[in-house]
């Protein structure tokens, strides 16, 4: 998918993405040439559909985890897969400390996958030197990311 | 008829197509899927033979073949892996005994579970909350039927890249009936290097089958081999064989796609009450018809594959 500036006859340029929680997806695009930017709207059922190739729009930002899309995709998955400790994968993820807040909204995430959406979280935390994780710091991440439906 | 306007008519602006726009586009869609690739044909480097077992109909034995065989070349010493790539209808990874625990996740991948004879499995039936939950995805209803596909598709790739096998000699997957699902697969594996398709003597199934059989040989997959299953029953007593279809619908079909028969395996009840209980009849019963056949199959497998390697 490219999208081509009519007026400019220039590629538009990848700038944001947004997920507000509701399985929609916004995407916006901007011309390096005239500025202009538009955004792409998708439905919950398009949103999944781009999410189901493994893929992330705009590019991914962290790597792949093992068995991510069915991880995050399976609804009637059990304590099926033993992560490791993220401090131990992530040494520098050890010093990022959970707000009560967050803790109690990763409780949330099913167990099938908390594991993997913690590491990940950490990672995002770590690499940015953020010391504490809280709700805002996830809703950042889940943007910036693009963790379609964590 | 007016002709079809061209690229850029409407509105008087010559629109560039595609592939006249030589960026790759902000997306990197192509490189994602291109590194998705990448990832499972690294992963199966490791593997001596990508092995499919399939059918195109249910319910003629696809998984309790697959089981039985992997369970014998494993009590030979190779390394052996198993797919199940029935993502609805797993029933591989009890059949060969692999525990419902955890799956350690490493850096390398996903642990596979182990079955008897140390065979290395990943099944969906892992990774449910119990043994009869069906898989459902998250995901909105409306239009479910136009990501579900994808998604499996994706899953399945999953199954097979972000495993981590480790070095195997054979890796059989198990696949769902249905002959698109033979296309599925052979459109995701970088390399497929044999293919044994499941029948039973009767006709319904010599149909379905059959055009399984078509796809491979499109496909050009070089070593094909036909598995009739539920040939006859063997009287315990007195050893008198009696089949279990009027038909021959195994033999119609091998004159007529011109597959060799590797294995002709009788009914035996106790081979599924065997293997359902995780207990491969080839190996508990090494002694039985079924079981002779087994080990049959396994020595022509092996020696199509090291004759085409």
């Amino acid at each position: 998918m490219k999208f081509l500036c009519v007026t400019c006859d220039a590629v538009m340029e990848y700038a944001e993405r947004q997920l507000p929680g509701d399985g929609t997806m916004a995407v916006v695009y901007g011309c390096p040439t005239c500025a202009r930017e538009i955004a792409l709207l998708t439905n919950p059922m398009e949103t999944r559909l781009v999410s189901g190739l493994g893929i992330q729009v705009g590019g991914r930002s962290v790597p792949d985890q093992p068995m991510e899309l069915i991880r995050s995709a399976l609804a009637t998955g059990g304590d099926a897969f033993a992560d490791r400790a993220p401090e131990s994968v992530v040494p520098s993820a050890g010093s990022v400390s959970w707000s009560e807040d967050a803790r109690l909204r990763l409780q949330s995430v099913p167990t099938f996958v908390r594991g993997m959406v913690k590491k990940i979280y950490g990672e995002y935390a770590a690499e940015r030197g953020i010391s504490e994780i809280t709700p805002e710091i996830m809703d950042r991440a889940r943007v910036d990311l693009g963790l379609e439906g964590m | 008829m007016s002709p079809r306007p061209g690229p850029g008519a409407g509105r008087g602006h010559s629109i560039r197509t595609y592939h006249e726009v030589a960026d790759p586009g902000a997306e990197g869609v192509v490189a994602q899927i291109r590194d998705q690739a990448r990832r499972l044909s690294d992963r199966l480097s490791r593997v001596g033979a990508v092995v499919a077992v399939a059918s195109g109909k249910g319910g003629v034995g696809k998984s309790a073949v697959t089981a039985n065989l992997a369970a014998v070349l494993a009590s030979r010493g190779r390394a052996v892996g198993a797919a199940d790539v029935d993502l609805h209808g797993p029933s591989l990874a009890r059949m060969l005994g692999a525990p419902r625990a955890p799956l350690s996740v490493e850096e390398d991948g996903v642990q596979p579970a182990r079955g008897t004879q140390d065979i290395r499995i990943m099944s969906m039936d892992l990774l449910l909350t119990s043994a009869d939950a069906p898989v459902r995805w998250r995901g909105p209803d409306e239009g479910a039927f136009a990501w579900q596909g994808t998604l499996e598709a994706g899953a399945v790739r999953e199954f097979l890249a972000d495993t981590a096998w480790g070095d195997l000699d054979i890796l059989l997957l198990d696949l769902p009936p249905g002959t698109d699902r033979l296309a599925r697969i052979l459109e995701i594996l970088p390399r497929l290097d044999a293919l044994l398709l499941v029948t039973t003597p009767s006709e319904a199934a010599r149909a379905a089958v059959a055009r399984s059989a078509r796809l491979a040989r499109e496909a050009e997959i070089r070593v094909t081999g036909l598995v009739a299953n539920m040939t006859a029953w063997r009287c315990p007593g007195c050893g008198r064989e009696t089949p279990l279809y009027e038909a021959d619908g195994a033999g119609r079909l091998a004159s007529d796609s011109g597959l060799a028969r590797w294995a002709e395996i009788p009914f035996d009840p106790r081979l599924a009450a065997a293997t359902d209980g995780g207990r491969p009849f080839a190996i508990v019963e090494p002694n039985s018809p079924a079981s002779r056949e087994f080990r049959g199959l396994a020595d022509r497998l092996e020696a199509e594959i090291g004759a085409h390697a």
